[in-house]
């Protein structure tokens, strides 16, 4: 160990890996929807791309974790996206490719990605 | 300039160099601060804490190893010190197993001392539980008795620190401590060697030599035997002690005198036999460097560095002389020579040694000291066993009128007597060496660069032409130090004398035991050697070939120094020893 | 990358791991890939939790689901449920009483942990401590590099001296203090040593530090080095923390290889390394002098000081010594610095102090409360209190070194000065509860009996001083006590106190005199009155049948020794000539006829 910056560096890699042991106050909670249906309809792959795109962009406050039935079996893949003081959003039949975007767009920039939420989902 | 600090004992106000303790600080006062486990450059641990003092902390200090600071105030007679001093005293009696009145140290006890002066009036205040140990008397020169030991560790100090041997030491912990070697081994068992400065130091009589009184005795009672006693040089400068005499008194000619009255058929003197192993090793001396010995040689009359060279430092076993040590030469001579012009049969007669020391008793069994079957030397016993036999025969020996040893091996020359303290074989060697050599009388006798206590003396003595560098040492701890210095290749001598004890034979392990009381304040090492040095300021012959029984016995016996038959009967051999046994 | 969306922690402490903390992780792995969840959710093995009484303990983060007493079987369903599908397992989660129908699922809920501030454990049950990368993540060896980069050594000991930081060995001495002496001696080379001789009965502070945390003492060693200008350091660890000293040796290697120890640290030229020494388990081993000479391969006997180790330490050279739980908190210290730390417990005690809690109470285990926090919630709050509804009497903090605390004292704030104002001290943090049954003069024997077993057997009042005193101890708890062995007991007690050599032998009679001080009626009980109140003493007390009896004839049945006569159906009689007083029979009624008098 020659600099701190060498030091700073197994820091940040490590953290991203060890930060679900870190309890953030502005932490942003992904919530998939696990239970047997969940799973049936594809919220594994789903649940696995929050966490690789969390990774990539080195997200810190960001968990992802699981949830049971939500009771709607039929819009699985279902998840939660909880922001700290705003109205938790749920998105529905949710696959792998949409991660992406909702990561950027709501997770990152804070813009609900409006056309995945149950809402226009249950179409008005 | 030595920094002077100042502090207040008991209300008094010293002035001490810094780095003095409170002890001593309190000593400067004009208080006695009682001690047990501290004994001056032997032991300085603070463990008996009897010298508890109250310097205004929570708890009390021991004094013995307190460094004073400046503007310190010390309180040493207060009720809770007093208390709490006679309270360890009175633990240390409830553990102690007090068979005082036939204690070989009654009357010369410290403990019994601290136990009159500290006020015990209930030494079983504080009874309970009491260990108890077989004695352990395996060694052929020292008993150890632990039911009578207060765990001071003076003699562990004695043999780990000073001597750099540590074949005791605290085994077990707690109430169960005691003081023993490695691994449940007797002392016979370890590396020992029998120096007996473990003897001195020990407060109480948990330390003893081996008592061989009682064959010498027997020997005396024996009217088929004929018995030949031989005291060493070092005996005579302290043997008085045991009679209350000043440290420091040669009683030679009391001695003489005593022995006599003892019983003893012919009263020799090992003084002669110092003189005729300078005869043999002044020219064994030169022999080596002439014709390319082994060098540096080393002497060989102390028989405790001998077998602490035989455990430790086997490498210079062919540097040592081959001379018997002097006790050894005239029990050889006794029961040859001697018993030749007496006409008596060598298998009637006894050789009894008085020492200073108590290794003795172990180099008196060695095989290889014996000539025929018989050993050189029957019986050995040390000063303190004497004083024992002159006290148990009623002799009053303060007032005896003096008395000469018997003539043939009795006569001696001041080289001789100054063999019991260190630097006397080197100086005696060099006094005989330099005529020999330079074939010049030697005008200035004294060589004074190799006297003195210190642990190391080194010279350079110019003898002719050549410049001989010669070393001393005394304790096999200083000697360890020298050897090991030699070995790096720091050091390079020609001869070297070594002695076993610090100070040499005046204060070896057979010498009377003197109280801590005074020994930490008093020097007595130098007192005793002074006596020695006395002896041969006064004697007209002061070189040991001058001595006419010496010259004697090579005409009529043994030819001429290092001679086949002097080899025969006078030099010896060495072999390595094992550390655990 | 490895990408994982939960962590499994599993408690790899000493306590844990005897209750089979080991095949549970195992077993974690196997069920993981049984299920295809291996690449996703990792197992660590982390050190002590604290709460050891629920253990082995298990936590599931991100939820941070807080699972206790689990056993292998219990580790599929926690699969299949939790990892799999996201149903926390309600019944496996820990419950504060066991009659309690809710249940906490994080750690944070839970009233054992509410009232505790983690400082020195901050990292333990939270890292895996065989990474060191885990311990940078959390901002380790970050305070090395500030002390290296930025702080002069005089800096160093000034930020320390300012947080107020006092020895969490006992003594309690300030470590700002002690780095000052340190580094004003002169010399070639010094020395920096972590005390891990942790000895009193029943703590487990400093194993828990070095199994959970071991990177925390390998920094602070660091920076203690550069503080006091020492570049070799040693940790004195008993060998029978084989944990500790195994994750420790790993810490030092990774240390090693990530060069935060050897040459050159951080390219600033400073020098350090350290090595791990074993002691083999003597408790005087933890006094100072005696655990150098330890390391110097010598007896463990203590010296005197003076010569303080700061002066004349470890092989002759100046040396600094602390203990493992100070070492824990330094980083911290300098990273949030000194006006943080003294923002935490009371002035003159800053920060925290950890407490093994055990003997009568609920929740036994490991506790870090900041300073000056009441006893009384360290008994009630997070210990849960006393079970069984049994009073409490007394708590004894310090160990053998220590004394008891009586009732009328459990409001007294945790801190030095106040412990050692009644009698007792913080020790090293040991914390037993005694209830009614216990019988404080035995409680006094049991101390003692330890002391005795432990000192080295140097000075005489320690050796035989408080043999004597244990002797009257035993005679007293047998009923042979007699009038004067409580003055005799105060005289060694206080003599011992004031003349032994060292800390160890001064603080061996604590237990007694504490217990003479609060308890004195026990004493006077026992003697005078051969009666022993809490009913504890076997000697003392005799087993009587009252009229409750049925005379079912069970208790003659199981009385070992036949002393127990009668007809059935009729009220039966304990000879007490023949009673062995084993207590078989109290526990066989079932009618609670049986009493203890």
């Amino acid at each position: 160990m020659k600099s701190l910056a060498e030091l700073e560096a197994i820091r940040q890699k490590t953290l991203s890996k060890v930060g679900t042991r870190v309890e953030g106050e502005d932490e942003i909670r992904v919530v998939v929807g696990m239970a047997t249906c969940g799973i049936a309809a594809g919220a594994r792959p789903v649940m696995l791309k929050f966490v690789e795109e969390a990774q990539k962009r080195n997200l810190k406050n960001v968990t992802v974790s699981q949830t049971g039935c939500i009771g709607m079996c039929r819009l699985e893949p279902m998840l939660d996206v909880i922001v700290p003081g705003k109205e938790k959003v749920t998105y529905v039949k949710v696959n792998p490719d949409m991660v992406s975007r909702i990561v950027a767009e709501h997770i990152v920039n804070g813009h609900v990605v409006t056309e995945y939420t149950i809402g226009a989902a249950e179409g008005k | 300039m030595e920094q002077m600090i100042t502090v207040t004992i008991d209300g008094v106000q010293v002035e001490v160099p810094a780095g003095s303790t409170v002890l001593e600080a309190a000593r400067k006062a004009n208080v006695n601060i009682p001690t047990l486990c501290f004994l001056k450059d032997i032991n300085q641990t603070g463990n008996c804490r009897l010298c508890v003092v109250d310097c205004g902390g929570r708890a009390l200090q021991a004094a013995c190893v307190l460094p004073c600071t400046p503007g310190m105030v010390v309180k040493t007679n207060t009720p809770a010190v007093r208390e709490a001093r006679k309270m360890n005293l009175e633990l240390i009696l409830s553990n102690h197993d007090k068979k005082c009145l036939s204690c070989v140290r009654s009357q010369n006890c410290e403990l019994q001392a601290l136990c009159k002066e500290l006020g015990v009036e209930d030494g079983d205040r504080f009874a309970g539980a009491q260990s108890t140990y077989a004695i352990d008397d395996t060694s052929v020169s020292i008993v150890r008795d632990n039911n009578k030991c207060v765990l001071c560790r003076r003699c562990v100090g004695a043999c780990a620190n000073v001597q750099k041997i540590g074949v005791i030491g605290p085994v077990m912990r707690g109430f169960k401590t005691a003081i023993e070697s490695p691994f449940e081994k007797k002392l016979a068992q370890m590396a020992c060697i029998n120096c007996g400065q473990c003897i001195t130091a020990c407060p109480v009589g948990a330390l003893t030599e081996k008592d061989n009184t009682k064959e010498v005795w027997a020997a005396i009672n024996d009217t088929t035997k004929h018995v030949v006693v031989q005291p060493a040089p070092a005996v005579r400068a302290a043997l008085g002690e045991e009679f209350g005499m000043p440290i420091g008194t040669s009683v030679t000619g009391k001695m003489a005198a005593a022995l006599r009255r003892l019983g003893f058929d012919k009263v020799f003197d090992t003084d002669f036999a110092a003189d005729l192993t300078i005869m043999e090793e002044a020219n064994e001396l030169i022999d080596r460097v002439t014709n390319g010995g082994v060098l540096p040689m080393i002497t060989s009359c102390s028989p405790g560095w001998i077998k602490f060279c035989e455990h430790y430092y086997p490498e210079f076993l062919p540097n040592l002389s081959s001379c018997k040590s002097p006790h050894e030469m005239a029990g050889a001579m006794i029961k040859t020579y001697y018993a030749q012009k007496a006409g008596i049969d060598p298998k009637d007669i006894v050789v009894v040694s008085v020492m200073p020391c108590t290794a003795k008793k172990f180099e008196a069994k060695r095989p290889e000291l014996s000539n025929n079957g018989l050993f050189d030397v029957d019986h050995v016993i040390t000063t303190r066993e004497l004083a024992k036999m002159i006290k148990e025969a009623g002799i009053n020996f303060t007032a005896l009128e003096d008395e000469d040893f018997d003539s043939l091996m009795g006569a001696s020359t001041g080289a001789a007597v100054i063999f019991g303290t260190t630097g006397g074989v080197m100086e005696a060697a060099l006094r005989t060496a330099y005529e020999v050599i330079t074939g010049e009388t030697l005008e200035n006798v004294n060589f004074t660069a190799v006297r003195g206590m210190e642990g190391i003396k080194e010279a350079s003595v110019k003898v002719g032409d050549l410049d001989v560098n010669v070393a001393v040492a005394s304790s096999t701890g200083k000697a360890a130090e020298l050897l090991d210095m030699i070995k790096n290749g720091e050091k390079n001598y020609t001869f070297i004398e070594i002695m076993g004890c610090p100070g040499g034979c005046v204060n070896g392990g057979g010498q009377p035991i003197v109280s801590a009381q005074i020994r930490n304040w008093e020097d007595i090492r130098t007192k005793r050697a002074q006596a020695l040095y006395s002896e041969d300021e006064a004697k007209t012959l002061r070189k040991s070939h001058e001595n006419p029984e010496i010259k004697q016995i090579y005409d009529e016996f043994l030819g001429k120094p290092n001679s086949h038959k002097a080899h025969e009967l006078l030099h010896t051999t060495y072999e390595q020893r094992d550390l655990y046994l | 990358m490895d990408l994982f969306r939960a962590h499994v922690l599993v408690c790899g402490g000493t306590g844990c791991t005897s209750s089979g903390s080991a095949e549970l992780i195992k077993r974690f792995e196997e069920q993981l890939a049984a299920n295809g969840l291996d690449k996703e959710v990792k197992v660590v093995r982390t050190g002590c939790f604290g709460l050891c009484e629920a253990g082995p303990v298990v936590i599931v983060y991100p939820e941070g689901t807080f699972y206790s007493r689990i056993k292998v079987e219990d580790v599929d369903e926690i699969v299949t449920e939790h990892l799999l599908k996201g149903r926390i397992v309600n019944h496996l989660v820990y419950k504060e009483k066991a009659e309690e129908e809710e249940t906490h699922t994080t750690l944070e809920d839970i009233d054992f942990y509410r009232p505790q501030m983690r400082l020195a454990l901050r990292n333990c049950g939270r890292i895996d401590p065989e990474n060191i990368d885990e311990y940078i993540a959390f901002d380790g060896y970050k305070a090395l590099g500030k002390v290296l980069t930025e702080m002069s050594p005089e800096d160093v000991i000034q930020e320390m001296i300012k947080s107020g930081l006092r020895g969490r060995g006992g003594g309690g001495f300030p470590t700002g203090k002690k780095w000052q002496f340190a580094a004003a001696s002169k010399a070639d080379q010094k020395y920096i040593i972590c005390n891990a001789d942790e000895g009193d009965p029943g703590a487990f502070m400093d194993r828990s530090i070095l199994e959970g945390d071991p990177h925390s003492v390998i920094e602070a060693m660091a920076i203690g080095g550069y503080a006091i200008g020492a570049s070799e350091g040693y940790v004195y660890v008993r060998a029978e923390y084989p944990i500790a000293v195994k994750r420790l040796q790993l810490a030092i290697d990774q240390a090693r290889e990530y060069g935060l120890l050897g040459k050159d640290i951080f390219g600033t030229g400073f020098n350090f390394d350290m090595y791990i020494r074993l002691g083999a388990g003597a408790f005087v081993c933890g006094e100072e002098t005696a655990l150098m000479h330890s390391i110097e391969g010598g007896r463990g006997e203590p010296t005197p000081k003076p010569p303080f180790p700061a002066v004349r330490g470890l092989f002759d050279k100046p040396s600094n010594i602390n203990n493992v739980e100070t070492y824990a908190n330094i980083p911290q210290i300098i990273l949030n610095g000194a006006d943080w730390f003294t923002s935490i417990g009371t002035p003159g005690n800053s920060g925290t102090k950890v407490f093994a809690l055990g003997g009568k109470i609920n929740n036994t285990g490991l506790v870090e409360v900041p300073m000056g926090t009441p006893l009384r919630d360290v008994i009630y709050k997070i210990g849960g209190g006393i079970p069984n509804g049994k009073a409490f009497k007394a708590v004894q903090t310090g160990g053998p070194s220590g004394g008891c605390i009586p009732a009328e004292n459990l409001d007294i704030a945790i801190d030095y000065d106040s412990l050692t104002a009644i009698g007792s001290m913080m020790g090293s943090g040991g914390m037993i509860v005694m209830d009614e049954d216990n019988c404080m003069v035995d409680i006094a024997r049991f101390f003692l009996d330890f002391t005795v077993d432990e000192s080295c057997g140097k000075c005489t009042p320690c050796r035989i001083g408080t043999k004597r005193m244990l002797e009257i101890l035993e005679r007293i708890v047998e009923g042979k006590g007699e009038p004067g062995d409580i003055e005799k007991l105060e005289t060694l007690g206080e003599n011992i106190k004031k003349t032994a050599l060292c800390g160890l032998g001064q603080t061996a009679p604590n237990p007694v005199l504490s217990t003479l001080k609060y308890f004195r009626h026990e004493y006077e009980a026992h003697i005078y009155e051969k009666r022993c109140p809490a009913h504890h003493c076997q000697k003392l007390l005799n087993y009587v049948i009252t009229d409750k009896c049925r005379g079912c004839t069970l208790c003659s049945k199981v009385c070992p020794a036949g002393a127990i006569t009668g007809t059935v159906k009729e009220q039966h009689v304990i000879d007490t000539a023949k009673c062995l007083k084993c207590g078989a029979c109290m526990e066989k009624c079932r009618f609670g006829a049986i009493e203890k008098h």
